[in-house]
């Protein structure tokens, strides 16, 4: 780990003019990823903008059903809010089933948007890694690739988004909000992550100095009974084979709006567009979902160990559209 | 209108070693850190707090969990000068003088350890647990106790104990939520 220095800001405007004034100072939130790409040589900021101290904690409930999410907000104060867990259940589900409860008190909701993949290729500053540095190569394509994404993927990169946060917001279209040196903006989060292609080394859109203020998310209100699950290699403190969140609303046994987005399979927060586009409309049976999975993995390029995911992504989105099925999807 | 109209950028601290002041276990410990310096790296090899231990040192383990400002949290992955102004709490904080933590009780009453190099973390974070509230089954002692790695598997004895602490109504004459 090379030298820092360091400072800790007060105000949104300082921390934002001083990481901008020199493009190897970063912002340092929950750490949790930063701290440990730090020490492993694999990001080698010089300085760090402490900016926890900033006012962008709080959860606010937008009067029409929305949420706002202060960037600083921890995972586990998130998990727990109750405006949370009944307006938009698959977040609070998608928090609780991340990390640990030692890491969720750490690490904040900008910072999850932010964390880096966990490829061991990338980690690895003695692999080529196109993510790390760019045009030397990627050693998972034919590398021990099973926790590797099926969609999504280049032939530069095929690392998994780790987020399962991220999932959750993609199927709720939320909206990034950022200040940054050239002012203020706000992202629709499907556009915030970006699809590695030829330049994996461009995760976001984000200028440097950025930074994240909150997040929102728009009112949508057959979200209440909304879900994420899970499917991993053991049962807590892992990230996800395959994830799903997944939100149904069924009027006379027909499904006439659905959100559904994949985790754990592709090199970002995955919505299933595909599937999306046959549900509306079908009847909220098993053939719908059995020809909705189907079809949104047929795009789907697996590697020599990570073929199963195809299958096990599959199986996972007909169990989770059944599943939001009988927990009464009518609204 | 742009931010360096506006604001000038702040000075920054460093890379030399820095004079900060941290506030660990109730006493203000004064300390020249260089900024890289972990939280773990400050309480083992600066203060002689040696009860808090490395593990991986990545974040994966869970032994060097402690409470900053009352809440369980990773010293590996915590800059030393990112604590200042909060309250640090290690595992030399739990006994009072010679009475140890009914946690600490529980642990050796049920041989909740082999080794014992997880130990200090697994009581930090079984502390926390039963003050968050997440110890109602042993289903979810296990989720929310998954943050601490156990090589030697003393699961079941950890479960145990935690047991015996939740049921005798807590002890919890420290953490807060």
């Amino acid at each position: 780990m090379r030298p820092i220095s360091y400072t800790r800001a007060t105000d949104v405007a300082s921390a934002i003019t001083t990481v901008s004034a020199d493009p190897q100072r970063a912002f340092l939130a929950g750490g949790t990823t930063e701290i440990d790409l730090l020490r492993l040589n694999v990001v080698q900021p010089s300085g760090l903008v402490d900016i926890n101290l900033l006012p962008l904690k709080q959860i606010e409930e937008l009067a029409d059903g929305g949420l706002r999410i202060g960037a600083l907000a921890r995972m586990s104060d998130v998990a727990q809010a109750p405006a949370v867990a009944e307006r938009f259940p698959m977040i609070a589900q998608a928090l609780v089933l991340g990390a640990s409860p030692q890491l969720r008190h750490m690490a904040s909701m900008g910072g999850n948007l932010l964390q880096r993949v966990r490829c061991s290729y990338f980690r690895d500053t003695h692999s080529p890694c196109n993510k790390r540095e760019p045009g030397s190569g990627c050693a998972a394509l034919e590398g021990i690739n099973r926790g590797h994404a099926i969609l999504g993927t280049s032939e530069q990169c095929i690392a998994t988004h780790p987020s399962d946060l991220a999932v959750a917001l993609v199927a709720l279209d939320a909206i990034v909000h950022t200040e940054g040196p050239k002012g203020k903006r706000a992202i629709a989060i499907d556009d915030f992550f970006l699809l590695p292609g030829d330049t994996p080394y461009r995760e976001h859109p984000l200028d440097h100095g950025e930074l994240i203020v909150a997040i929102e998310i728009p009112v949508l209100p057959f979200a209440r009974r909304s879900f994420y699950i899970k499917v991993r290699d053991r049962s807590s403190y892992e990230f996800a084979l395959v994830s799903i969140a997944t939100a149904l609303r069924i009027e006379g046994g027909v499904i006439s709006e659905v959100r559904l987005a994949l985790g754990g399979v592709a090199t970002k927060p995955w919505r299933a567009r595909r599937a999306e586009q046959i549900l509306v409309g079908a009847p909220a049976e098993r053939a719908s979902f059995v020809q909705a999975a189907r079809e949104e993995l047929a795009a789907a390029v697996p590697r020599r160990f990570n073929a199963f995911k195809v299958e096990l992504a599959e199986r996972t989105i007909v169990r989770a559209l059944e599943t939001a099925t009988m927990m009464g999807g009518t609204a | 209108m742009t931010m360096k109209e506006r604001t000038h950028a702040l000075r920054m601290l460093g890379p030399e070693p820095v004079e900060i002041t941290l506030h660990i276990n109730g006493h203000v410990s004064p300390l020249l850190l260089d900024p890289r310096t972990s939280l773990l790296d400050a309480l083992r090899e600066h203060l002689n707090l040696t009860g808090t231990k490395k593990g991986c040192d990545q974040g994966t383990c869970g032994a060097c969990t402690v409470w900053i400002d009352r809440r369980r949290v990773l010293a590996c992955l915590t800059l030393a000068i990112t604590c200042e102004g909060h309250e640090v709490t290690t595992i030399e904080d739990l006994a009072q003088g010679t009475e140890l933590h009914p946690m600490q009780r529980a642990f050796l009453a049920h041989d909740a350890f082999q080794c014992g190099y997880c130990t200090p973390g697994q009581i930090m974070s079984a502390v926390a647990l039963l003050e968050e509230g997440h110890a109602s089954s042993d289903a979810e002692i296990s989720e929310w106790m998954s943050g601490n790695l156990c090589r030697c598997a003393a699961y079941p004895n950890i479960r145990a104990a935690i047991r015996e602490v939740r049921d005798a109504g807590g002890g919890n004459h420290h953490a807060a939520d």
